[in-house]
């Protein structure tokens, strides 16, 4: 059907011809132009030129990753009926909801802010908390809580201080403002992340299964209210500029950077909860982030099958004559779109008028099916709204395996001649590796976060997983959340790297003393134009899906960000995902660190065996090679059974997860708690392997655990009627030391020695002469 | 007894405030928005944390002229009970109510984490069994450093006008300052949180005798509750 041309724009800039140029400007391809004139039946105008670039962008389209994201489970194979039902699956609205029982739900997503938080930390940082906190709240929920996993290149760099110092500042500035708590993280400092950052910001709340709310406009004749705060030019294409890759002009891309007002937020957080609290007042309700005004209206209008009319001189602005293209491509932060009961106009106003913030009637539901926009009464727009959602392009990309992947696969520590390690090399790797960013401790971090702030953190910041307490109503359940993905595992072994991301967080979840949940997860990768990187993205994403069918744990949402390269190449792909668990009783809460003197230490898992892919490696021959460690499902499932079988039984005093530098890592972060215990440890017994591997490789599937000695024989029972490894290696002593016997011979450190390398090392980089 | 905490536009502490009375003390407790004039029955009036206005142009500097303030500096007056809670503590000082000012910290980040602090003999109001000893109470602000002038602080120290003080000072504070009270003693401003100490899975429950001690100038019975 040839559709009426538009009348000319009230603005004379707009009303440009569309050139070739003016196409590829706004990131679209001559094929999807084309496209373009098809749903409208005539060429676009430039407003809606730019609503189509920034719709069909890969940020808001996900048009290259659709199809391979189809592989995820989404929905709890074992859910009960009062407990782990999915009750929002991924893909239908801004955050995933799960059922927790007794009525209650949590909502939770994570999404990344990446290439703002490059070109500016602090605003890009702080903007992506605003925006997962609004895709929390718009389902109805309240946010209890949030948490970051965050990338940076080597810590040595001036660069990578100055945006480790403006993203934490501006997580701080924008989450203890806000009042929601950050609990947990995850932070990796690798030379592929320089100059591309990674800023992922996941943020979890609470509601009643009756106080779900949908991003959906129905009911004809319905008025659609824009609230929160004013529009202005900021953050213009700013999804359309997440797609794409970082170049030394990115720089110029700075208005495309949101800038963050988080008293707004707390504002619209509990005018909006209060609105939603009203019964039957709100129809539909959904934020403005990516391409703020466009995406909400035809989101909500595509969802509900209805059209929606706005006219934009009603729309709140806070610079004088913008045109329609700024005010609808704006992403002007803490705004959203709400869709009222007809009739009930005032009972939303007033609300808003409590909070003194804006409340306008913008526009109304239609039965059209169209996306109309009028701008000083003049149509300026006119779209159908599925043709901007559910009939954005999707391609099937071409993949092809890294040829780099036959060299680094191929490598063994013998066949590359590595000398292992003699007991003088042994003794001084421990703190070295306790010293790296990667693996020391994040205080410097989490201590700028406020992690306690509605006084619901049971397990703070710097344990295997956060902790929570969630009060509601008059009840309370306890949740644990963690994130995790090792970027370089990813890079030596893409579907592996993605199997261990997961199974290494539920092992962490498992050692908190819960039971896995549901995951979300955000792909932070290359350009998928490039078919090596496409590969990385297609593996990672199978090997998510396999670890989430085989432990029944379902994806209720998340966030794809490509194009994550800088001139030197592409990041490590790295699939972060998050993962909240259930703890069924406050007594299972265990934590990581040694408890009591004269307990004994147990290792889970058995020995570790490989050197591929270590912060070892890394860090002591400069190599980032090897196959990433094996992993063996059944093995991990066995093992994860187990161990919260025997922390329900109350015979774990304190359980740790061996991650990035193992063994002996791991055993030191056990005593870095409270109780400043030392251990005795002896390995000799676990047979003639190579040092370094034993020592410091990252073996999967292995936990150490404290037993109280009374019940070592139960445990051990248990264990192997579990088929689980489990090695008695130590004992923990009132001592000042950590004294490992091996088969070369004992090694001796004082733990206040190891300690300092470990809680110091990030405090030391990022200090400035003459500050306290 | 009667327990009003206040609600700014920003405030963030509120709810934990809420059930410090609430939920740890079993006392009657309710909300109080800002743009109210009266305070109603309230016995004590609790200026919770979080960021009023936004904090902008300065800590507390704003919410100073709501409304609510008008009520609170009337019923400090008359000798009503007053607790200002980080937050809450800028803004008493930014209304009079208490002298002195908080100003950012040393170290220009915010810092959040348990402290250890000393309690110091300031006269009947704020001592009873606390005196001398340590109490552990999370922190968590970016503006904390108290300052005051020479001629402020020789006065703060001999009416013995310091409630707390950090064992280690997590800010600059002046004297390692992290909580005083008015010359009168029944105006209270702390940095510390004992909102965020006293579940039973918080750093420590010493929030609540904190708590009970600022109760126990009005109602000295809330102490015999503890023993």
């Amino acid at each position: 059907m040839k559709s009426a041309e538009l009348p000319p724009n009230p603005d004379p800039v707009l009303n440009q011809p569309i050139t070739p140029e003016l196409i590829k400007k706004h990131g679209l391809l001559p094929e999807e132009y084309d496209q373009v004139c098809r749903h409208l039946g005539r060429t676009p105008s430039l407003t809606e030129l730019g609503i189509f670039s920034v719709m069909w962008s890969e940020h808001c389209a996900y048009k290259n990753t659709r199809p391979l994201l189809k592989g995820f489970p989404t929905e709890k194979r074992g859910a009960t009926a009062a407990f782990g039902r999915v009750l929002v699956k991924a893909g239908e609205e801004n955050a995933g909801i799960i059922d927790v029982g007794d009525g209650w739900a949590i909502a939770f997503k994570i999404e990344s802010h990446n290439h703002p938080s490059a070109i500016e930390p602090f605003e890009g940082a702080a903007t992506g908390v605003g925006g997962i906190i609004r895709d929390i709240f718009t389902m109805g929920a309240r946010p209890v809580l949030l948490t970051n996993s965050l990338r940076f290149g080597e810590l040595d760099s001036p660069v990578t201080k100055r945006l480790l110092r403006g993203v934490v500042a501006g997580i701080a500035h924008y989450g203890n403002c806000v009042g929601v708590p950050t609990v947990a993280g995850d932070v990796y400092f690798d030379r592929s992340y320089e100059g591309n950052p990674l800023v992922n910001a996941l943020c979890l709340g609470t509601l009643r299964h009756d106080q779900i709310r949908r991003g959906k406009a129905t009911g004809l004749g319905n008025p659609v209210y824009y609230v929160g705060a004013a529009t202005g030019r900021d953050g213009l294409g700013g999804a359309a500029f997440a797609s794409k890759e970082l170049s030394a002009e990115s720089s110029s891309d700075r208005p495309a950077v949101q800038k963050g007002d988080p008293f707004m937020e707390k504002l619209l957080i509990e005018a909006c909860l209060e609105m939603m609290a009203v019964p039957g007042l709100v129809v539909g309700i959904q934020d403005m982030g990516a391409a703020g005004l466009t995406c909400s209206t035809c989101e909500t209008a595509s969802r509900g099958g209805a059209g929606i009319e706005i006219e934009l001189d009603q729309v709140p602005q806070r610079e004088a004559g913008m045109n329609s293209y700024e005010v609808m491509l704006s992403e002007s932060q803490e705004r959203m779109l709400v869709i009222v009961q007809k009739g009930r106009e005032r009972e939303i106003e007033e609300v808003f008028a409590k909070w003194d913030l804006h409340a306008a009637h913008v526009g109304t539901v239609t039965d059209t099916g169209r996306m109309v926009v009028r701008h000083h009464g003049v149509v300026v727009a006119d779209i159908p709204a599925t043709a901007l959602t559910d009939n954005a392009p999707v391609y099937h990309r071409e993949a092809r395996r890294p040829a780099y992947l036959d060299r680094t696969s191929a490598w063994t520590p013998e066949g590359s001649g590595l000398r292992d390690l003699d007991l003088e090399g042994a003794r001084a790797t421990l703190p070295r590796l306790l010293a790296l960013p990667t693996i020391a401790s994040k205080r410097w971090i989490y201590r700028q976060y406020d992690h306690m702030v509605q006084h619901g953190t049971v397990v703070l910041p710097g344990s295997d997983a956060g902790v929570v307490r969630l009060r509601l109503g008059s009840s309370e359940k306890f949740i644990a959340i963690k994130n995790d993905c090792n970027g370089r595992y990813c890079y030596l072994n893409p579907r592996r790297g993605a199997l261990i991301a997961m199974v290494e967080c539920l092992r962490n979840l498992v050692c908190s003393g819960a039971t896995p949940l549901a995951m979300t997860d955000n792909l932070n990768f290359g350009n998928p134009y490039k078919p090596e990187n496409f590969y990385q993205l297609k593996e990672c994403v199978e090997g998510l899906a396999e670890a989430c069918r085989y432990f029944d744990v379902p994806v209720v949402g998340g966030n794809v960000s490509l194009y994550n390269e800088s001139p030197e190449g592409a990041i490590d792909p790295t699939p972060t995902v998050s993962v909240v668990g259930f703890i069924e009783k406050e007594a299972h809460i265990t934590r990581q660190f040694a408890r009591a003197a004269g307990s004994r230490l147990v290792l889970l898992g058995g020995a570790p065996t490989e050197l591929g892919g270590s912060q070892f490696l890394g860090a002591v021959h400069g190599l980032k090679t090897g196959d990433a460690p094996a992993v063996d499902l059944d093995g991990e499932k066995r093992l994860q059974d187990y161990l919260l079988g025997q922390i329900r039984k109350g015979r774990i005093l304190a359980a740790h997860d061996l991650s990035e530098g193992g063994l002996l890592v791991g055993i030191s972060e056990m005593l870095f708690g409270t109780e400043k215990l030392g251990a005795e440890v002896d390995l000799s017994g676990l047979g003639s392997l190579r040092m370094d591997a034993l020592l410091y490789g990252e073996s999967q599937g292995r936990v150490l655990v404290e037993v109280a000695p009374g019940d070592l024989a139960d445990v051990a029972a248990d264990a192997s009627l579990s088929a689980v490894p489990a090695e008695e290696i130590g004992t923990f002593r009132q001592s000042a030391t950590l004294s490992v016997a091996t088969s070369i011979g004992t090694l001796d450190w004082r733990v206040a020695d190891l300690r300092s390398e470990w809680e110091s090392s990030i405090e030391r980089a990022m200090k400035r002469p003459g500050l306290g | 007894m009667n327990i009003a905490v206040l609600q700014f536009p920003g405030s963030n502490c509120d709810q934990d405030a809420f059930h410090l009375f609430a939920s740890g003390l079993g006392l009657p407790t309710r909300y109080l928005w800002h743009k109210e004039t009266s305070l109603g029955s309230a016995d004590l009036v609790v200026v919770p944390g979080g960021f009023s206005y936004g904090d902008y142009l300065r800590c507390g500097a704003i919410a100073r002229f709501s409304p609510v303030m008008g009520a609170v500096r009337e019923h400090a007056e008359r000798g009503g009970l007053v607790l200002g809670i980080c937050n809450g503590f800028q803004i008493l000082c930014e209304a009079g109510l208490l002298p002195g000012a908080l100003i950012r910290n040393s170290s220009l980040e915010y810092r959040c984490m348990t402290c250890d602090l000393v309690v110091e003999e300031a006269g009947p109001a704020f001592n009873t069994r606390l005196v001398g000893k340590r109490v552990r109470l999370p922190i968590g602000h970016g503006e904390g450093n108290f300052r005051i002038d020479d001629a402020g602080l020789e006065r703060l120290e001999s009416n013995h006008q310091v409630l707390l003080r950090y064992a280690d000072n997590p800010n600059g504070s002046l004297s390692s300052i992290a909580g005083i009270r008015n010359e009168e003693g029944n105006v209270f401003g702390m940095m510390p949180h004992p909102d965020r100490a006293f579940e039973r899975f918080h750093p420590s429950q010493d929030g609540l005798a904190v708590a009970r001690a600022v109760l126990s100038l009005r109602f000295p019975d809330i102490l015999k509750e503890s023993a």
